[in-house]
């Protein structure tokens, strides 16, 4: 951990070398540990330790951006150099803006002292207990244990000047057996409410319950989609559409689409870089400072988010998802939520009677990003549904569903959720029951 | 930097390790994009570090740091032997990496123009003119170009008296044009999808693409293919180009190979494979026509080098010979546990990463026809080329493809293009079906810089040689 004083001074340095019209440094610092078993024994254990300093220079409206890890006075003088150098070689962008000017910042608690000291013998503990449990069932366990901590700094010769510093704590286990799995994930800032016993409990759980799974033709079923799958589900739709830069190129299946009933009334989906039920981050990588964004309200198309250079475009203003600038994606939700509902994992199954049971999706992979049509197996514990119960383990079975098609066949909307890693952040759902989901393959497992 | 790899080796050895290697990695890297006629990303980044990977007590240790001084090795050595330590909390047998790998060497990618030595406005010239022939397509709504290159020193120390040093050269480039409207959104790539094509080669790769030539054929299509019909539905023959060839190459011979997923390695994550060790020597995986090889040592493929992470000389290696399969892409640890020796196919994605089993250049060897001559010989079917969407299993069977374009083949002749081609099938039986591959003249080394794996993440290089092949009785068309 470098601490604010440390990487303040480091952004000062680069700041005081750049002679440009403009300069922006954006500082990433990471010390992360990763325990990693398979076999119920630890094969890979390691740790990394970097910080990179992103230099972004501007002349006239010409921008340059140069990297590097080096933090001596003279690599940071030379990556400085080498933006503005860059940036003088360019096209003159008349679209350039200003780099952001300084702007109040909410502290989110987003810091784990016990995270932070995360020890590889406790790490080893975790994965022992979920090995033991797997291997008292007669099974096997695999999974990765990791924990890290991150800072973030974005400052500009404007004055702003941003710090952030995170955890994060994750584990992840499959447990497997000769024709069964089962998984079980846990994420959080805190490896305190980490419980590798009750990750290891529901993954062997589920791998027993999945032996000697039955072949199960192709079709539409309903399903309860773990929020497992929830998760990663959102995580690829979000990437395709909630974006402005997706919109204003006619690429994101919101485009037209606002103020309209696009989902079940009971699905809402939001960003929320503030809240501490996620994993928090308080600004984007241009200093901005992260508001919440209604993505879709009540099934309802409602917005999405910005960047300055996106926002701008529609004279509005940026709600703090930008990614490094500049850049050609476009903005990002980095800290997605969906609603919870009420309804327990057994209310969900009876409101079913008949369908499908998905603990989680494999290998998910937009086929129509336009029409939000993704295809996936699914994987470690799948399942039929008969008489409002589980009825038996099935054999995996491929996916091919438009997402927003999905959505408006809400049956139930759980009262669990789970926190995940998405891709630039956290992402929260719950699980879901939905009356149609379209399985358009098979496997032999 | 080798004093630095020195010191750390000895720091681990003196606190007990039993083995210890030290890489010691630098990368300098380029990338350059071009949307819409404005510069959309010039980044110039420079990453450098070091990781030491030691066995204590038969477990696994691996620490690494960007921060290059003696008293920082020191500290991560020492790390590096804790963390062994801990991981011997929850061992099994205990690490057996066979016999010693101690190769004295250095090796260089052969450029004939470094790209580094390349003006930047000459790139940016490149790109904008090519990213302007797009444009110029009516109906073209993002035109994307961009360029790539890659510069990594690398210098590996082991406890077995390895001294490699190797620099790896990258250059890639790419296009991409997107139409929108009537509900469609439709894109067309030269030379390959996602981004870019690349190669271990200097910038006469990049100008050997003629991005600018291509510029405008390639936009032009992708606004046809608004107004194409949607791809039928059917078991029917396929052939495949080049580009998409090499991804069904990559997920569905390349990861099943791997070792490590055999073993279960990868479980919790990618996944395991349906390439279980009895199968080896015996398990019909294609028809009689397919052989599929490893081969790093093919100059220009991006999955060519001198050495792997674990100091073993790249090698050309047979993974399906004549339909069966015959051999796993290894490294020490797992070939051991067959008897075998590496092949090495160990890499790290960077000083940061611990090396694990990755593809080299995974090949489908070529045929003997002439693609016009395969048309000609199709009486009915597609032609169908470049990845769009791509998904398969955790053991690697079931997998579903889709396609930027699929033409139609009628009596021998190409015809119609059609939109949203996707297509399916169980890998075993798929490669059962392949009854023609192209032969050299259409065989290319497709390069895959994307290629994710591992705990923590880790993207690998890699490269497929193939040439347009037949396959029938393909199940095409899933979506609704």
């Amino acid at each position: 951990m470098f601490g604010e004083k440390e990487l303040r001074r480091v952004a000062d340095q680069v700041l005081a070398a750049s002679t440009a019209d403009e300069t922006e440094v954006l500082i990433l610092a990471e010390d992360d540990q990763l325990t990693r078993f398979a076999n119920s024994i630890i094969h890979q254990n390691v740790a990394e330790r970097d910080a990179s300093v992103r230099v972004r220079a501007v002349v006239g409206k010409r921008t340059g951006v140069a990297s590097t890890n080096d933090l001596s006075p003279r690599s940071l003088q030379a990556a400085a150099a080498r933006a503005l150098e860059t940036a003088r070689l360019q096209p003159a962008n008349p679209d350039l803006l200003p780099m952001a000017e300084p702007a109040a910042i909410t502290r989110v608690a987003a810091y784990s002292e016990a995270t932070a000291a995360c020890t590889p013998e406790a790490r080893a503990r975790g994965a022992a207990a979920i090995c033991r449990l797997a291997q008292e069932a007669g099974l096997s366990a695999a999974g990765a244990f990791s924990t890290g901590e991150r800072e973030v700094v974005v400052a500009n010769s404007h004055g702003l000047f941003a710090y952030h510093a995170g955890t994060v704590a994750d584990l992840n286990t499959v447990i497997m057996g000769n024709d069964s799995s089962g998984y079980a994930s846990q994420t959080d800032l805190d490896v305190a409410r980490i419980d590798a016993e009750a990750a290891g409990r529901e993954a062997v759980g589920k791998a027993l319950r999945s032996r000697q799974p039955r072949e199960l033709a192709p079709g539409v079923y309903p399903v309860l989609l773990e929020a497992y799958a929830v998760e990663e589900m959102l995580d690829y739709v979000a990437h395709l559409g909630f974006g402005a830069l997706a919109v204003q190129e006619g690429r994101s299946f919101m485009a037209g689409r606002f103020g309209q009933q696009i989902v079940d009334p009971r699905i809402s989906i939001w960003d929320d870089g503030l809240d501490p039920a996620g994993l928090p981050m308080p600004f984007d990588f241009e200093g901005v400072p992260k508001r919440r964004v209604d993505i879709i309200r009540g099934g309802v198309a409602a917005g999405v988010v910005y960047d300055r250079q996106t926002a701008a475009k529609e004279g509005r203003e940026p709600t703090g998802h930008g990614l490094p600038a500049p850049n050609t994606r476009g903005p990002m939700p980095g800290n997605l939520f969906m609603a919870a509902g009420t309804a327990t994992r057994e209310e969900m199954l009876r409101a079913l009677g008949r369908g499908l049971y998905v603990t989680r999706f494999h290998y998910v992979n937009p086929v129509h990003p336009l029409k939000a049509v993704l295809t996936g197996m699914t994987r470690d514990g799948t399942f039929l549904i008969e008489n409002g119960e589980i009825a038996a383990p099935v054999k995996n079975l491929r996916f091919t569903q438009g997402v927003l098609e999905a959505l408006s066949q809400v049956v139930a909307v759980g009262a669990h959720t789970v926190l995940g890693r998405g891709w630039f952040g956290g992402t929260r759902a719950p699980d879901l029951a939905l009356g149609e989901f379209r399985f358009s393959g098979a496997t032999q497992f | 930097m080798r004093e630095l790899a020195e010191r750390a080796l000895n720091v681990a050895q003196l606190r007990g390790a039993s083995y210890a290697d030290v890489r010691v990695v630098r990368r300098e890297r380029q990338e350059i994009a071009v949307k819409n006629g404005q510069v959309g990303q010039l980044v110039l980044d420079e990453d450098q570090g070091f990781g030491v990977r030691v066995i204590v007590d038969g477990a696994w240790g691996f620490a690494s740091s960007s921060l290059t001084t003696a008293a920082e090795a020191e500290r991560v050595a020492a790390q590096a032997v804790a963390i062994a330590r801990a991981s011997a909390l929850v061992k099994g047998e205990g690490v057996q990496l066979g016999p010693p790998e101690a190769h004295v060497a250095s090796y260089h990618t052969a450029v004939s123009k470094d790209p580094f030595a390349v003006a930047l406005e000459d790139k940016l010239a490149l790109l904008l003119a090519a990213d302007e022939a797009m444009r110029r397509v009516r109906g073209v709504r993002v035109s994307e170009a961009n360029l790539a290159f890659l510069r990594e020193t690398k210098l590996l120390v082991s406890t077995e008296g390895a001294r490699v040093e190797q620099v790896l050269v990258e250059s890639g480039a790419g296009l991409e044009a997107t139409a929108v409207g009537d509900g469609e959104l439709q894109k067309r790539s030269y030379p390959n999808s996602f981004g870019r094509h690349q190669g271990t080669a200097g910038y006469e790769f990049v100008e050997a693409l003629d991005l600018v030539g291509h510029a405008q054929a390639t936009a032009e299509e992708a606004v046809a293919l608004l107004s194409a019909p949607t791809c039928p539905s059917g078991v029917m023959t396929l052939i495949i180009g080049g580009s998409q060839l090499a991804l069904q190459v990559h997920e569905s011979c390349g990861h099943p190979t791997e070792l490590d997923r055999v073993f279960g390695s990868e479980a919790s994550y990618a996944g395991t494979s349906f390439l279980t060790p009895e199968k080896l020597g015996t398990f019909r995986y294609g028809s009689p026509l397919v052989n599929l090889t490893a081969d790093a040592t093919l100059p220009g493929g991006l999955g060519t080098f001198g050495f792997d992470d674990e100091g073993v000389p790249a090698q050309r290696a047979p993974l399906v010979r004549e339909g069966i399969f015959v051999g796993y892409l290894t490294s020490r640890e797992t070939a051991a546990r067959l008897g075998q020796r590496s092949n090495g196919t160990m890499r790290a994605d960077g000083w940061n990463r611990m090396p694990i089993i990755r593809m080299t250049n995974i090949n489908l060897e070529p045929g003997m026809w002439a693609l016009r001559d395969l048309i000609a010989d199709t009486d009915e079917g597609l032609f169908i080329d470049t990845n769009k969407s791509w998904s398969i299993d955790d053991k690697r069977l079931n997998f579903q493809f889709g396609t930027e374009v699929a033409y139609e083949i009628k009596n021998g002749r190409l015809g119609r293009l059609f939109k949203n081609a996707t297509y399916t099938g169980i890998t075993p039986q798929f490669w059962g079906s392949c009854d023609a591959i192209c032969g050299p003249a259409e065989w290319r080394i497709w390069g895959t810089p994307n290629c994710g794996k591992g705990q923590p993440s880790q993207v690998a290089h890699v490269g497929h040689g193939t040439a347009p092949a037949r396959f029938r009785n393909v199940q095409v068309g899933v979506m609704r």
